[in-house]
């Protein structure tokens, strides 16, 4: 680990399934104001430099980044643009601080998804033209056939992934972030439409548009900043192979989130994660996705992740809480915001600002993203606050 | 001036290779459909372009007037102060005379050529124009700092798009 860098500001946009009254550049605005205003920086040029995650397909321009300065405050400024998820924009940041040069570092994510009339199309095109778009198959039948394996060579069941839908409907309730909060039982989500057997409508999040800016800072600009400082102990992003068909135990296992959280933990100093994080937010873009993660990340042995969701484990109230914030399946997808998501909630719940959902003497939180389908990326990143 | 284009294109694989089968390809073409939310500030520069009227907003710590509109004043870091109208007479800022078309096609001999131009608008801060293009102008006639007139559709015509101005021309 480098220097210590520490996250010293958040700021978000609401989060609705469709956005119309502003369009991006105003939605990302409200959330850098509030950013740099939570942070105690009055104007962005006291900022070294800017990072912005976007997807080009996603916002229906190319070259996106040159879209990107006016509303982060950084025209004229040193810009950056990762195509990737929120961490690992965050990653970018970070190691822009920690070369010593930058002090205070902003990074961005947004969705405009209620914009692309078309969305799996884009997903379609993410999807090799050789070997898979030939097939004319709706591109989430790879997550059916994901499932699929994954439930066949875990044991976990059905029922199981509906009560991750639940859980994370109803966390969401608690969250004024969230878009999809309800209360659903586990007939509900197994009697939804099939849609890609195993894969049932309610075991898919819905997306929602939204912006979130995070402030950066060294450990010297961090202690005269106005918050406490969130500092980011470990961060690590992985990637398996392209090909569905020779991914290593596809489906089963996801390699790309075991190879992230390593990497995160390795940073970290963590050699036993269950024992040495309080709580994660942990991609659940389909049910059975929280479960399978869990597992790669190491917080609980292979095919046990459905056992201990139905014993209470990952629940608010649990000995691990996971997806308090009520994840993707509760929150909404935010597509390249996913994973800054995730890490607002462990900022602010770390922070004690969590509102009605706040969990208890929380010192060390996980964040966890999945780029979506069809990749095989992963990215996570480990937070604490001073003991 | 514009006359027939030679090409330097470089040397490729020949079409005989690929009608022939000795090469493989794929081939497809992108099918995406895209709403952008025009937002607050732009959402009312159509509204008001609809009604034949050019609008911006003034930001009060730099006292700049910003067409097209935006909330905030990227400068100033705040969210700007308000709605004012600009004439729609301005200054040509720069030009080009294009002779290719937008799918890179040659515009025919004979055929006027296209011409982009940005206006700096009357009542907007110097320095601050919106790009469209110039009309009824012999194009050896353009000078930058020509003023110019916007020539807007018929009301029954405009849709709420820059394109509610036909063209600016001379006057
Ligand atoms: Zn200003």
């Amino acid at each position: 680990m480098g220097k210590r860098v520490a996250i010293v500001g958040i700021g978000y946009s609401t989060f609705r399934t469709t956005s119309q009254d502003v369009n991006y550049r105003e939605m990302i605005f409200d959330a850098a104001f509030k950013c740099y205003e939570d942070a105690g920086v009055k104007h962005p040029r006291e900022i070294d430099a800017f990072v912005a995650t976007s997807e080009d397909f996603m916002e229906g321009v190319s070259i996106a980044d040159e879209y990107v300065p006016d509303q982060l405050g950084a025209a004229t400024r040193p810009v950056e643009s990762i195509t990737g998820d929120g961490i690992q924009g965050l990653a970018a940041a970070l190691m822009q601080v920690q070369t010593g040069q930058l002090n205070l570092v902003a990074a961005s994510s947004f969705s405009k998804a209620s914009n692309v009339i078309d969305y799996y199309n884009v997903v379609s095109y993410a999807c090799d033209p050789t070997y898979i778009r030939p097939l004319k198959e709706h591109p989430y039948f790879i997550a059916g056939l994901e499932m699929m394996k994954y439930l066949h060579g875990t044991g976990t069941t059905k029922e199981q992934c509906a009560k991750v839908a639940v859980k994370n409907k109803e966390n969401a309730l608690d969250n004024p972030n969230a878009a999809y909060g309800s209360l659903v039982s586990v007939e509900d989500v197994l009697n939804s439409p099939m849609r890609f057997d195993p894969l049932g409508l309610l075991d898919t999040c819905g997306d929602i548009d939204g912006a979130i800016v995070l402030l950066l800072a060294s450990e010297e600009k961090a202690r005269e900043l106005n918050k406490e400082p969130i500092w980011i102990n470990g961060i690590g992003w992985g990637t398996d192979t392209p090909n569905l068909d020779s991914r290593i135990n596809f489906g089963a296992e996801a390699q790309y989130a075991k190879l992230a959280g390593q990497k995160a933990y390795k940073m970290a100093g963590i050699k036993s994660p269950k024992n040495e994080i309080d709580f994660a937010e942990v991609d659940d873009t389909f049910t059975y996705k929280e479960l399978q993660h869990l597992e790669a990340l190491d917080i609980c042995a292979p095919g046990d992740a459905g056992k201990l969701l139905e014993q209470g484990a990952f629940s608010s109230k649990g000995t691990f809480p996971v997806n308090v914030s009520g994840g993707s399946l509760g929150m909404g997808y935010s597509h390249e915001a996913n994973g800054t998501q995730k890490v607002m909630e462990i900022v602010l719940q770390l922070r004690g600002e969590a509102g009605k959902r706040q969990l208890d003497g929380v010192k060390t939180g996980l964040a966890f993203a999945w780029r979506g389908i069809p990749t095989a990326t992963g990215a996570a990143v480990i937070l604490s606050k001073d003991k | 001036m514009s006359g027939v284009e030679k090409v330097y294109g470089g040397t490729g694989l020949s079409a005989s290779q690929v009608e022939d089968g000795s090469i493989f390809v794929e081939h497809d073409a992108l099918d995406c459909e895209y709403t952008w939310d025009a937002g607050v500030a732009i959402g009312r520069y159509l509204q008001e372009l609809k009604n034949g009227r050019i609008i911006g907003r003034e930001c009060d710590e730099c006292r700049r007037i910003l067409v097209p509109p935006r909330m905030f004043c990227e400068i100033c870091w705040r969210p700007n102060d308000r709605w004012v109208y600009v004439k729609d007479t301005g200054t040509v800022n720069t030009f080009s005379i294009c002779y290719v078309n937008w799918d890179a096609s040659r515009i025919e001999p004979g055929h006027p050529p296209h011409l982009p131009a940005v206006i700096e608008l009357d009542g907007a801060t110097k320095m601050i124009g919106i790009m469209h293009i110039l009309g009824e102008v012999d194009p050896q006639a353009i000078k930058i700092g020509m003023k110019v007139k916007a020539v807007w559709k018929p009301e029954e015509e405009r849709t709420g798009a820059i394109t509610d101005i036909k063209y600016f021309k001379p006057y």
